[in-house]
């Protein structure tokens, strides 16, 4: 058996520490890392979020999208059960489905009009047996042998999950009970989906998952919460984390509020960040409606690999991870409201989402930030970033948000996926 | 002449092309406090997708409700964000102007190109506006922005409105 595509590409850099408090640039940068990734990770032994049943509800409806770089096909079947599908054909490898999105009783290639059931099954082929004995495919073609690539799936709360790795555990032993908890807490009753986002980001996917799992860079690259005199660093925050420290919840409560002892003169002394008392001429985007039993006010899970769960305020939102290439990736976000909402409540969601998403009033930074990174480390591949807030060792839960431990956790659990041995010396 | 099909004057069509031509010169050269007094105390101004809009979603990409939205919008890039140091610029294709109650919609294509201090360019985004307009005393004003992006799929952040 041949080693799997850029497998020596991990001999290439050096992990010099295990606690992964170094990262070795080519991590972010080689494209051999990322074929393996495609194996090692999103094919690996992990859940990948896919969808949500609110999108689609009734047999027939399909969503296109993309576990790692691969397409496919979440869709409903007749009997009402989910199926994962790989969005390609069995027999040229075109893409089947075109939509992206709809409903239908079969996935019908245009190519040469193969076509799938909704559970993947190949059930049509034009001109098998050719036509009076000539041409078609040889008597021994079994269809049977042909159907569309399947991913596992299992929901939790409406939230549809996918593997490509037969061993993956149930995905409640995946996500904890930390996470599980997450998952149901933000999925708590039924969902209305209120609409997409859609950004692409030029830098590798990973400084997108580390930034999840960097509640330090709130307070300084995200200034809105900050100037507007929303949030502090030094409010009531933190990270927690589950066994593996593969998952993050990075979280604030209301009581997060704080006075200026942290303002310039304190925390943000040596940094350009001028007046913090600055009012806005319409502060009912600020407002908060307590909708659940909690006192968390920003809760933003990330789902080792491909997801993050988002609650900022009245925000809700669930962002899908597409990495595209080692220099590119998507996030599509599907926000939502629940079905219970009234219409005041739906027109307060709408307009709390100018915080969220690539235009988003405390969230528009990450894309800068990650493109500013991802130019810089073009060479010297094997020098290291530096991710040591918080300290080294462990990778336990963080009760303030000066912290970046929760990035370790991500990378410890990567480095096994991968198979790479942190700390050892090459 | 005195009118076009649609019922509107060659010199009610121009002055709609000169406040698109404003709308975008504004933006362009990042005057956009200036920019924002363009719209009445009451407008709406929001970016949607095409993808959204589509499939009856009523979700923005940017939503401001009011002139005190848009004013704290501008404020904050002013203030508070990091972006992207980039230059606008706005290709505004012909005015398209039907009137409506007291006042008129008015549609017009976009091409919003994007360029760096080095000197690089892209295409940033691509799409239609659809206005409603009112005269307010004598000068026209914008009630209402809908840019609807055919390039749904935003590129690296969308800080600056379109």
């Amino acid at each position: 058996m041949t080693a799997p595509a850029g497998a020596d590409a991990l001999s290439r850099y050096t992990f010099p520490a295990a606690d992964c408090s170094r990262i070795p640039y080519g991590m972010y940068r080689d494209p051999d890392v990322f074929e393996l990734e495609q194996e090692r990770i999103f094919r690996g032994p992990i859940w990948n979020y896919l969808a949500l049943e609110a999108e689609i509800p009734d047999p027939g409806d399909y969503r296109l999208i993309a576990v790692g770089d691969t397409p496919v096909i979440v869709n409903r079947a007749r009997d009402g059960s989910l199926h994962a599908l790989v969005n390609r054909c069995s027999h040229r490898g075109a893409e089947v489905q075109r939509n992206l999105h709809g409903n239908t009783k079969v996935h019908t290639c245009c190519y040469h009009q193969w076509s799938f059931d909704l559970t993947g099954k190949l059930i049509g082929v034009p001109f098998q047996k050719g036509i009076k004995g000539v041409g078609g495919l040889p008597a021994d073609f079994d269809k049977v042998c042909h159907n569309l690539q399947r991913l596992r799936v299992e929901t939790m709360n409406g939230a549809i999950f996918g593997t490509f790795c037969d061993e993956t555990p149930p995905l409640e032993d995946y996500l904890g009970p930390v996470f599980s908890h997450q998952v149901r807490r933000l999925f708590h009753k039924p969902v209305r989906v209120l609409g997409y986002q859609r950004q692409r980001i030029f830098g590798n996917w990973k400084l997108y998952t580390d930034n999840l799992r960097d509640p330090n860079h709130g307070g300084l690259l995200h200034m809105f919460q900050i100037t507007f005199g929303i949030a502090r660093l030094s409010g009531t925050g933190g990270a927690r984390v589950d066994a593996d420290g593969k998952h993050n919840l990075s979280w604030a409560s209301q009581g997060g509020r704080t006075t200026h002892e942290d303002s310039a003169e304190g925390g943000y002394a040596g940094t350009d960040r001028g007046d913090m008392n600055i009012k806005l001429k319409d502060p009912s985007l600020l407002r908060y409606h307590k909708e659940f039993p909690d006192d968390l006010t920003l809760a933003v899970t990330s789902l080792f690999a491909n997801a993050a769960l988002q609650q900022i305020g009245n925000t809700l939102a669930v962002r899908q991870l597409r990495p595209r290439s080692a220099d590119e990736f998507e996030i599509v976000s599907t926000f939502f409201g629940y079905e219970d909402d009234d219409e005041a409540m739906t027109r307060h969601r709408l307009r709390k989402a100018n915080l969220a998403g690539p235009a988003g009033l405390v969230s528009m930074e990450d894309g800068e930030a990650v493109e500013l990174v991802h130019r810089a480390i073009v060479r010297d591949m094997d020098k290291h970033s530096i991710v040591e807030f918080g300290g080294r060792g462990p990778v336990v839960d963080q009760e303030n948000l000066i912290s970046d431990v929760p990035m370790r956790g991500f990378w410890i659990y990567y480095c096994k996926l991968m198979g790479i041995r942190a700390g050892e010396t090459a | 002449m005195t009118g076009t099909p649609r019922g509107v004057s060659p010199e009610m069509h121009l002055e709609v092309t000169m406040l698109f031509e404003e709308y975008g010169r504004l933006l362009d050269a990042d005057s956009l406090e200036e920019w924002t007094t363009l719209f009445v105390p009451d407008c709406r101004y929001e970016i949607m997708s095409r993808e959204n809009i589509e499939q009856n979603l009523p979700l923005s990409l940017m939503l401001c409700d009011s002139r005190d939205m848009l004013d704290d919008r501008v404020y904050s890039l002013r203030e508070a964000n990091v972006f992207n140091i980039h230059y606008d610029c706005h290709i505004i294709g012909p005015v398209r102007v039907t009137p409506q109650g007291d006042g008129w919609t008015a549609t017009a294509a976009y091409s919003l190109f994007q360029s760096i201090q080095a000197g690089e360019t892209r295409l940033f985004s691509v799409g239609r506006y659809h206005a409603e307009l009112r005269r307010v005393d004598t000068v026209l004003r914008i009630v209402r922005m809908r840019v609807v992006v055919d390039t749904g799929a935003i590129l690296t952040l969308l800080a600056t409105p379109i």
